[in-house]
């Protein structure tokens, strides 16, 4: 009998369940194992989030599990080596938590802003971000700023909910689906099912993108646009709805700003705002209904929902007090006017008639198709209602739109067009997911100025917030950030997620100042992750004239042998994904569905590799040593013995009963959502596939922002502090206060004069167009095109060209090209190529393609990668044909009035506009070496990986017997 | 009698490589595997998978299609692989119809993958023999396994469900009513292989607005008092006796 | 497809040893027909042990065809039991007839063995003669078979023709007889004239059909297009991605990997390696020279390693519809 088959007669086989993180996706699986090997990775079905499906990633775990760049020591940076040459000699974890404890200790005790704690796409905010807090550092954020704040804020501070794990297209009713610009590798495989059940069941399918790829593919229609435009296209359509009057009257009257009467009183401070009936009595973060509306019976103003009132939407009309007022509806209509199918045909390369035709299809399926449920609700005005009705249009977007600099407008006018179109939390639209609607904008604040910040104490507010006025912000007496990555300034001041994406730059820079220690979690910073990557790896290895490096102390916690790893002064092996305890927690981002909170845990399924440590527990066991609040006893002593201890345990506050996890609370596990440590919580997720589903009574399923059952239930289980209503902000007093700041015309906080005239522009209470802060400054006749990335839906950012089966899918990534485009530049197919940009160029390999616009070229994203990185060899494709775009892009756009470093981003959220580069292609000369450029020296293997096997036979069972 | 095949959707599949690397994920470790890799982690990595997922566009812009094509072992019905083969390695099952190969018996001699034009048999370079989809043989009558498990592993993975497994001479099947009502093909039908797997094409759904649409009474700009004053005006009620 | 040396070398020494023994009997024949001088029997005991260590040559080649050459003693006995289907197990059964055949009428030559078993006592060698008419026909079923592995194989349109057994067949007697010639300068220079004038024929007549079959691969209209392998109606279709980009068996085994001028250019190396310049040699050895003649040989064959090489090289599977970016 051969090996194999005696294995396979043989080998002991058991299924675990956990969940997978091969990407952010969180889906369900079933983990079988051979004689404790990874035999198979199954999706679970039944798991509510992928039921049973699991993508190429998903099922490529096992080449994650058994990676040769998996980092299993603790490592420091041997003396004399220079960061970024990989020289490491092996420590203890004893020795690295010493190390830290003594370095970590002394800066809070004397300035706790200089640890900056900075993580990638990890999935536990809500340790990462209570860590920080703790420690006292207003230094602390995850990837959001260069992901999708824009998406999170831009809606958010627009209907109370968002894309993704707050919300998305309800596509098992709606007729017709429009998807703008890449969404693949958000919330992937549920999609990815609706989207099939969607086009199997009739609905029609409209993919708005530069390029046609991934779910575009299977689109009824593609209208390529060119990036940066979805705001202008968004607005045309706007303009196009109002015009024909397909919008929904009766939703954006009884759940919208949109008949409040707006003050527009020039000399008034109050210009710009809302007219109150009277001040409120409890300031709270939500809304008060004490608003005018005009009505029309007794054609006078009113206080909004006042019985018997009918309001206006349109026209202008003046108080008693003389003072000129105008619904915000009104305001719309003014505003978009000037946004025809015309004007946006020149912008966005759509043709008119197209983006006529697209409104149409848009309010006739909206209007026509309405779909009516009969489910019986009864909303926060008592109003009593026999059936939930809907209009079928739903809509996806995520980074396409978002990673521009107009991004946040552009997103506003999305989530406008949404709520004219009466689709808002109503099936076949949008549809939220707990602990979505949150009241706009959502209660949690930062500290709002320096003093909040002391030595040897927890800072003072939370690390990320969501200002609702400039007195929110988190800035100094002059108006300056007291953030390093200048977060919650002036100059984002709405930057929710954070600006990781300048924290090493002006950390390096030593602006605002300088900081101690910067740990870096989970994030490729010195690679994909970064814009002006070749930059920022020089500022990593950069020293001041004293030889001390700018940036003194580098700590990197990472499984695998990134890039990013070759700066470290200290790394620290974390574990993967199937060999530790997680929680996809209400607290953070939870895996919540349309009909009710959902949360999940991972539960090891195999032993930690050498000796890999879960970030988790390094964090509990530095904030035990550092003797931080929340990890202590009042008698000094570790509170929790581990992170599952902590996760049992913990409470928001003493006997909140709130807790990382919401599934089986209680003393055994009686409750749901909200209720005592449970010592069995782990036990009873291990049962039941690791998730945690609440079902919503079907009468609270829909029209949450204003169903007061629903909002009553979440109160009560502390989802929300207020049953209070929650508003669609068609026009956005939020953004109104921060212009009137600019302009001089409220108390208060008050922006730099620098940034006064930045402030006032942007910050439009109503969307609008403009051209991308980047273009805006480039020079369109020698850069005439965008360059975009896509996302793969089989490689998940930088991470998976270690994989051995996943590499052999994306091995390099080519520059798509329009033939017409190439050829007129001289350029051929597979032919090697210059692409460059005001800030940079590389040298990559061309593919023509009929699928992208011609004004715009595009590649796979961080498929390219560095010399030896991941543990490949120095002669691996990805870094001799792959390419990474991030070398033209700046993480900074030139000097100009608003100040001479300022983020290449939105200037409301901070959101990294990876997207809005200009560049020109040419060729390469033929006598230039038939790499691509920049070209770095080879990383070396770490010490403590896995050896790499010249060729393997995976065979579970035997795999790492035969090593 | 029975002959189990695939129906590829192609109107849902989205080209995210699911069915690829769960293929590979269940064989290597399975009764057709170890499936290997070549140069895992340096330049030019290759191995042997069973299915491969391709991507063609169709068409010029901005009329451009793009399609994503999963490819794997068609079980034809007249499988010209089979009789090629001098040892009778390569075999079609009588019970099911799927075609297999016999590790035991293959000399290598990769004749097989001569016969077929579908490219669909990969030769491990380090076993020496030649290998195939087997519809994941080793999981459809598996009894240890829950029914709805007992399916080729890139049917439970695909999150599209755009891969339909089933008996396509049953006309009563899943998969034979997708290939009758939907429009299945099959590939490089001039050659009389008779692939059991099929495809289904690409369906569109098309909206037709009709002008009425745009014009209602219900237009809620009416409600806005948005209209001319028009009484005044003389009408031929003033003059009609 | 992707040409391999094993199969270059087991077609063209088999072809030589089964051309030789045919050139042998051929010679026999003519002799028992009187029209040629009887021989000794040491000419065609040491001529079929020569055609014999070609075909063992061409075994030999075989085994580096094979995934693993164990498999020569552990699985290919196997071979014999799809002789009802497959071309490649006709094949493995006739090869061994052949060499055994061969063997037995060398053997029986060198015991010069024989029986009347036509009651005619004026005819020698009437043994060797029935063994050696076995052993034609069973020479020509096995070029036949040789031949049909290829031209049965319906969609790879380059091979599936008549021509393809007929340039098997001419080209392996006709280096066969290019052989018997330079032999026959060592052993019976009074052959050489015949030999060589039937090598020159049957070169020619391989010349014919093989230009022939040149000409009609050249005009070929190929059955299967990206459109029929995919299933989209649509005269532009452009593939994109193949599904990996490192290379597979499918990129491996299918392409020469080769550029058009240099397929072009081992097309007209065989060309003149094969007909001109044998016939050349042929023509100028008849006066029994015996280096001119064992060159012609020499020539020959290693123009047929390249007429070999571009017979796979040129055949384009349909499968490589699949993989247009290679």
């Amino acid at each position: 009998m051969s090996e194999t088959a005696q294995v396979l007669a043989e080998g002991r086989i058991e299924v675990k369940n956990t969940t997978c993180y091969m990407c952010a996706c969180r889906c369900g699986i079933r983990v079988h194992l051979r004689d404790g090997e990874v035999r198979y990775i199954q999706g679970n079905p039944d798991h509510p989030l992928n039921k049973g499906v699991i993508c190429a990633k998903g099922s490529s775990g096992i080449m994650k599990q058994y990676s040769p760049a998996r980092l299993t020591k603790p490592l420091k940076r041997k003396e004399g080596a220079l960061r970024g040459d990989a020289q490491f000699e092996e420590i203890s974890w004893d020795e690295a938590f010493a190390t830290l404890e003594e370095r970590l200790g002394n800066i809070r005790a004397t300035d706790p802003k200089k640890f900056a704690l900075f993580t990638g796409r990890d999935q536990m905010q809500a340790l990462t971000g209570l860590f920080a807090k703790n420690f006292g550092t207003p230094n602390y954020a995850a990837h959001g700023g260069f992901c999708s704040v824009n998406m999170a804020a831009g809606m958010i501070y627009t209907i109370g909910g968002s894309f993704w794990e707050f919300g998305g297209p309800d596509l098992e009713r709606a007729k017709l689906f429009v998807m703008i610009g890449t969404a693949e590798d958000h919330h992937s495989n549920p999609l990815k099912i609706e989207l099939s059940r969607f086009k199997r069941n009739g609905g029609r399918f409209i993919s708005i993108n530069p390029v046609r790829t991934g779910y575009s593919a299977i689109a009824d229609e593609w209208i390529p646009i060119k990036p940066g435009t979805d705001g202008a296209l968004l607005l045309a359509i706007t303009h196009e709805i109002i015009k024909t009057g397909l919008y929904d009257r009766d939703f954006l009257l009884q759940y919208s700003n949109s008949a409040e009467l707006v003050n527009l009183d020039e000399n008034s401070t109050e210009y710009g705002m809302f007219v109150r009936a009277e001040v409120p009595e409890e300031e709270g973060c939500f809304d008060p209904q004490n608003k005018l509306w005009w009505d029309r019976n007794s054609n006078k103003a009113v206080v909004c929902r006042t019985q018997g009132a009918d309001p206006r939407l349109l026209g202008e009309f003046q108080l008693q007090d003389g003072t000129p007022v105008k619904p915000a509806f009104q305001l719309l209509k003014e505003r978009v006017e000037q946004y025809t199918p015309e004007w946006a045909a020149n912008i966005t390369g759509i043709p008119a008639a197209t983006i006529r035709r697209l409104a149409h299809e848009m309010g006739i399926t909206a209007r026509d198709e309405k779909i009516e449920l009969p489910i019986a609700w009864t909303d926060v005005w008592d109003n009593e209602h026999q059936s939930v009705t809907g209009n079928p249009v739903a809509f996806h977007a995520m980074r396409g739109l978002a990673a521009h600099s107009n991004g946040f407008q552009a997103i506003r006018a999305l989530s406008i067009l949404m709520s004219i179109l009466g689709t808002i939390d109503r099936p076949g639209g949008f549809r939220h997911k707990a602990p979505f609607p949150r009241p706009i904008p959502p209660c949690p604040k930062t500290p709002t100025g320096p003093e909040d910040v002391q030595p040897n104490s927890p800072l003072n507010g939370m690390p990320l917030g969501w200002p609702a006025d400039p007195d929110d912000l988190f800035v100094d007496d002059k108006g300056e950030p007291v953030r390093i990555d200048k977060g919650f300034s002036w100059e984002h001041p709405l930057s929710v997620h954070g600006l990781m994406h300048n924290a090493i730059t002006n950390a390096w820079r030593q602006d605002p100042y300088a900081i101690d220690t910067l740990f870096i979690f989970m994030a490729n910073m010195a690679w994909n992750s970064s814009m002006n990557t070749d930059e920022v790896r020089r500022m990593l290895n950069d020293k001041d004239e004293n030889g001390e490096y700018k940036i003194p102390f580098l700590v990197v916690a990472d499984a695998f042998q990134s890039e990013m790893v070759a700066y470290a002064d200290l790394v620290l092996p974390d574990t993967t994904y199937l060999e530790r305890h997680d929680v996809m927690s209400m607290l953070d981002r939870p895996i919540s569905e349309y009909d009710g909170p959902v949360d999940s845990v991972r539960i090891p399924v195999v032993a930690p590799t050498g000796e890999c440590k879960p970030f988790q527990e390094v964090l509990l066991e530095l904030g035990s040593r550092l003797k931080l609040p929340v990890f202590t006893r009042e008698d000094g002593s570790r509170k929790y013995r581990d992170y599952p201890d902590f996760v049992t345990n913990f409470e928001t506050a003493p006997g909140s009963g709130i807790g990382f996890l919401a599934g089986w609370r209680g003393k055994s596990g009686e409750k749901g959502m909200k209720g005592e440590p449970n010592p069995d919580q782990w036990k009873m997720y291990e049962k039941n596939n690791c998730v945690y589903h609440y079902h919503l009574p079907k009468s609270y399923q829909y029209m949450r922002n204003w169903n007061q059952g629903y909002l009553q239930w979440a109160q009560e289980h502390s989802l929300t502090r207020y049953d209070e209503p929650i508003n669609i902000h068609i026009y956005s007093e939020v953004l109104q206060k921060f212009r009137l700041a600019a302009q001089g015309k409220s108390q208060g906080k008050q922006p730099p004069d620098r940034l006064r005239k930045r402030v006032e522009t942007y910050f439009d209470p109503l969307p609008f167009y403009f051209e991308t802060l980047e273009g805006q400054v480039s020079d369109k006749h020698k850069y005439p095109l965008n360059a975009v990335t896509q996302r793969p839906m089989a490689m998940y950012h930088s991470w998976d060209s270690q994989n051995a089966w996943l590499r052999q899918i994306h091995t390099y990534n080519f520059l798509y090209v329009h033939p017409s485009t190439a050829r007129s530049a001289g350029i051929e197919e597979e032919g090697w190529m210059w692409v460059e940009s005001m800030h940079g160029k590389v040298r990559c390999l061309c593919r023509y393609s009929e699928a992208v616009e011609p004004g715009t070229v595009w590649t796979w994203n961080a498929v390219g990668k560095a010399s030896g990185a991941w543990n490949l060899d120095g002669s691996a494709n990805e870094s001799k044909q792959g390419f990474l775009l991030n070398h033209v892009i700046s993480e900074e756009l030139p000097a100009s009035e608003s100040g001479e470093h300022i983020s290449n981003s939105d200037p409301v959220t901070g959101q990294a506009g990876w997207y809005d580069v200009r560049v020109r292609i040419y060729p390469a000369s033929a006598d230039e070496e038939k790499v691509t450029f920049p070209q770095y020296d080879t990383m070396p293997a770490v010490p403590g990986t896995p050896k790499r096997r010249p060729w393997q036979n995976y065979f579970a069972g035997l795999f790492q017997k035969n090593n | 009698m029975t002959q189990l095949a695939l129906v590829i959707d192609l109107n849902v599949c989205v080209g995210c490589h699911a069915c690829v690397t769960s293929c590979k994920q269940w064989n290597t470790s399975g009764q057709a595997g170890p499936l290997f890799d070549d140069n895992p982690f340096t330049k030019d990595p290759t191995g042997t998978f069973f299915n491969r997922v391709q991507t063609y566009e169709i068409g010029e812009f901005p009329n451009t299609e793009t399609l994503h094509f999963p490819k794997s072992c068609l079980h034809c019905e007249d499988a010209p692989c089979v009789p090629v083969c001098p040892t009778g390695a390569s075999h079609k099952r009588s019970e099911d119809g799927i075609v297999l190969v016999d590790y035991d018996k293959c000399i290598g001699c990769k004749y097989c993958s001569w016969a077929c034009p579908y490219g669909m048999r990969e030769f491990d370079e380090h076993q020496k023999v030649m290998k195939k989809c087997t519809l994941c043989v080793d999981r459809i009558y598996d009894e240890s396994l829950p029914e709805r498990d007992r399916k080729p592993a890139c049917v439970l993975a695909c999150p599209t469900s755009a891969r339909l497994f089933g008996d396509v001479h049953d006309p009563d099947s899943e998969v034979s009513v997708a290939i009758r009502e939907s429009g299945g093909y099959q590939l490089m039908p001039e050659w009389g292989t008779k692939p059991a797997n099929h495809y289904l094409p690409r369906r569109k759904t098309k909206m037709r607005i009709h002008e009425d649409e745009l014009v209602r009474v219900d237009n809620p700009l009416k409600k806005e008092d948005i209209r001319h004053e028009t009484s005044k005006n003389v009408s031929l009620d003033d003059w009609l006796m | 497809m992707h040409p391999t040396f094993a199969v270059i070398f087991l077609t063209t020494l088999i072809g030589v040893g089964q051309g030789l023994f045919l050139a042998l009997f051929t010679e026999q024949s003519y002799s028992a027909a009187k029209l040629l001088p009887t021989q000794e029997s040491s000419f065609y005991v040491t001529g079929s042990f020569i055609a014999l260590a070609f075909l063992i040559g061409g075994l030999i080649a075989a085994i580096g065809h094979l995934g693993k050459p164990i498999y020569m003693i552990t699985r290919a006995w196997r071979g014999v039991t799809q002789w009802r289907t497959s071309w490649l197990s006709r094949e493995l059964i006739l090869m061994p007839v052949v060499m055994f055949l061969v063997f037995l009428y060398g053997l029986v030559h060198l015991l010069g063995l024989d029986a009347d078993l036509f009651g005619s006592s004026e005819l020698n060698g009437q043994l060797t003669l029935i063994i050696g008419t076995v052993s034609t026909a069973a020479v020509f079923a096995l070029f036949i078979a040789t031949a049909m592995i290829y031209a049965s194989i319906k969609f790879l349109q380059e091979w599936a023709c008549a021509l393809t057994v007929a340039n098997y067949l001419l080209l392996g007697s006709a280096s066969g007889f290019t052989l018997a010639s330079a032999y026959a300068a060592f052993t019976a220079p009074e052959l050489v004239t015949f030999y060589a004038g039937w090598a020159m024929i049957i070169t020619f007549a391989g010349f014919i059909t093989r230009s022939g079959s040149l000409i009609r691969n050249a005009r070929i209209k190929y059955k299967s297009t990206l459109q029929t392998a995919i299933g989209v109606r649509h005269t532009k279709v452009q593939q994109k991605a193949m599904g990996m980009m490192g290379g597979s068996f499918n990129t491996r085994e299918f392409f020469h990997g080769k550029t058009a001028a240099f397929l072009k250019s081992i097309k007209w190396i065989f060309l003149v390696l094969v007909f001109p310049i044998p016939l050349l040699l042929l023509w100028a050895g008849m006066d029994g020279s015996k280096a001119l003649l064992v060159l012609a040989f020499a020539t020959q064959y290693v123009g047929l390693l390249f007429e070999r090489w571009f017979f796979f090289a040129q055949a384009n599977h349909p499968q490589n519809l699949y993989y247009q970016t290679v």
